[in-house]
């Protein structure tokens, strides 16, 4: 049942991810975007991540897309034109594409051989997360606190600017 | 029958039962809606299709499903067909893990008055109801209309924006009772069938919590979308906003949505604040007999206006709408039916009452202007919210 779920959400976020690529309309892209971040959301539930699945779909899923959506809207941004001009792309893109296959099968053939297991792991609650973030991360937890602090107040500062 | 089966038969049955009953409410409350505002405003209201309008919400199913369903042809189809499905899917989502009651015996089996317990069950539903913004959002751009777009607009970034202080009245009830699970939530608060609660244990009178209740209920009146926060349809400025190029079904589609939205704060309101299906006091001390009183009290005078008819059809249509109120209030009396209608009916007391002052605000409060209500939302909801959070940590923190 997890195996067929896993292979089913699996399946979407590959497909939805291509999809944000192909799509020449900004609003398709952003909504298989969604459909990324949605079916990531159901994998980790798969994973007994609980808390994470959640805090995906409300904080990618809910908010920051819905920015993006809205940002597209009042641009009102149409159809992109296709056009096939760029040489490097024409020229590495292939290259580059069997190179990171081939470092991404050489990275997992160097793990040791653990595997995932479906309902293995059990950590995944708001509690053992809150435990985890205020125990052993603090000093990471604080830090990135203290980032997204710096990231409002250079948006505040940019902002004012144009006012 | 083995318990995998059970389960999915009992399961099978909830969900079923849960969705015939939602339906109902959510048609019968439009007409509740329309009944109480045209008394607010001293007119009758619907009157004509069946005895005071009960049949109106048929009436106007049919003139939905038979009218005709316009396809603009200058829509992003896709879109414009997903959109509706979106709005009415997410706000219906929510209900499945709202607990109506306890754990009740139903011919030996044991289950739950809910259709699934998550441990994350509050998450769960501020998830489905962020994602339902994408309803409104895509109809409104998809519609190809300026009004269409506008509402929508108005409409994300007004939920965007209250979903701050509607999380974060959230988080202090949650702090007090120390889970996200829906139903411990409301053990929490007096509903452990061990050691009965009263009142004084729901997290509304836990010290100040009031006024996170307050900021609740404005936030929720938000992301409902509803008067004096409707922005996005505001019919005077946007011609009917996001949903104007809808019609028929799909136009339905949207209002079910809304009213659907408006059960789920509720209940949501009802299991944080207000005890969930918890009595205001113990049965022992006569709880119980409330709603045979209200019940038996409503037979009465209806028999008794069948007795003495001011028209002739009374005399014959009040009288069995009186056995029947009886008969409910006795049922409230038998054992068996007593251990699922009591919680039941207090946790329905309690959506209604908050439902009702939906319904009161919207036939009494004027439709704010749009850079008031972000005002609003930033410099004072969202402060006190925050405030409010701050104290009640602490507080827990230190008495434990």
């Amino acid at each position: 049942m997890d195996v067929i779920l896993f292979l089913i959400f699996a399946a979407i976020a590959l497909v939805a991810a291509v999809n944000v690529v192909v799509q020449s309309h900004p609003i398709s892209s952003a909504i298989s975007l969604i459909g990324v971040m949605g079916s990531l959301a159901v994998l980790y539930l798969l994973l007994g991540a609980e808390f994470i699945a959640a805090a995906q779909v409300i904080v990618y899923a809910g908010a920051v897309m819905v920015l993006f959506l809205f940002v597209i809207m009042l641009l009102n941004a149409g159809t992109e034109a296709r056009q096939s001009k760029s040489e490097t792309a024409h020229l590495l893109g292939v290259p580059a594409l069997v190179v990171f296959a081939l470092l991404l099968v050489y990275f997992i053939h160097q793990q040791p051989e653990s595997g995932v297991h479906f309902g293995g792991f059990t950590g995944g609650s708001a509690q053992a997360v809150g435990r985890a973030l205020f125990t052993t991360y603090l000093l990471p937890f604080e830090v990135t606190s203290v980032l997204i602090l710096i990231a409002i107040i250079g948006a505040i500062v940019l902002a004012r600017k144009e006012i | 029958m083995d318990p995998s089966t059970a389960f999915y038969v009992i399961s099978l049955i909830k969900i079923l039962l849960v969705f015939a009953v939602l339906m109902t409410t959510l048609a019968y409350l439009q007409w509740v809606e329309r009944k109480v505002i045209a008394h607010i405003q001293v007119r009758p209201g619907p009157y004509f299709v069946g005895p005071h309008g009960l049949l109106q919400p048929l009436a106007d199913v049919i003139k939905l499903i038979t009218k005709e369903d316009l396809l603009p042809p200058y829509v992003n189809k896709p879109l414009y067909l997903a959109a509706p499905f979106i709005a009415v899917s997410m706000a219906l989502l929510s209900i499945s893990v709202i607990p109506f009651g306890p754990e009740i015996d139903v011919f030996g089996y044991h289950t739950y008055m809910q259709l699934t317990d998550l441990n994350i069950g509050v998450l769960f539903v501020l998830a489905v109801s962020s994602v339902g913004v994408y309803g409104v959002a895509l109809a409104g751009w998809s519609s190809n209309n300026k009004y269409a777009l506008l509402g929508a607009l108005r409409s994300s970034a007004q939920m965007i924006s209250y979903e701050l202080p509607l999380s974060l009245a959230i988080a202090a009830p949650l702090l007090i009772s120390n889970t996200l699970s829906l139903r411990k939530l409301v053990e929490t608060q007096g509903g452990n069938p061990a050691h009965a609660g009263t009142l004084w244990d729901w997290n509304l009178f836990h010290g100040w919590q009031w006024i996170g209740f307050i900021v609740f209920l404005i936030a929720a009146f938000a992301e409902t979308n509803r008067i004096p926060f409707d922005l996005a349809e505001a019919e005077n400025e946007l011609v009917a906003g996001f949903h104007t190029e809808y019609s028929s079904m799909k136009f339905a589609a949207f209002f079910m949505a809304e009213y659907a939205n408006m059960i789920t704060v509720s209940a949501m309101a009802v299991l944080l604040f207000l005890g969930g299906w918890v009595a205001p006091w113990p049965a022992e001390y006569g709880s119980g007999l409330v709603p045979v009183a209200v019940f038996a009290l409503a037979g009465l005078v209806a028999i008794y206006h069948g007795l003495h008819p001011a028209r002739r059809m009374d005399r014959f249509s009040l009288p069995v709408v009186g056995v029947i109120f009886l008969m409910i209030a006795a049922a409230f009396l038998a054992p068996f039916t007593q251990s699922w209608l009591l919680p039941l009916f207090w946790f329905c007391a309690k959506t209604g009452a908050i439902l009702f002052a939906f319904i009161w605000v919207r036939g009494t409060l004027p439709r704010f202007r749009y850079d008031q209500l972000m005002g609003f939302a930033w410099k004072y909801l969202f402060p006190v919210a925050v405030v409010n959070l701050l104290l009640t940590g602490l507080v827990v923190a230190l008495v434990g």
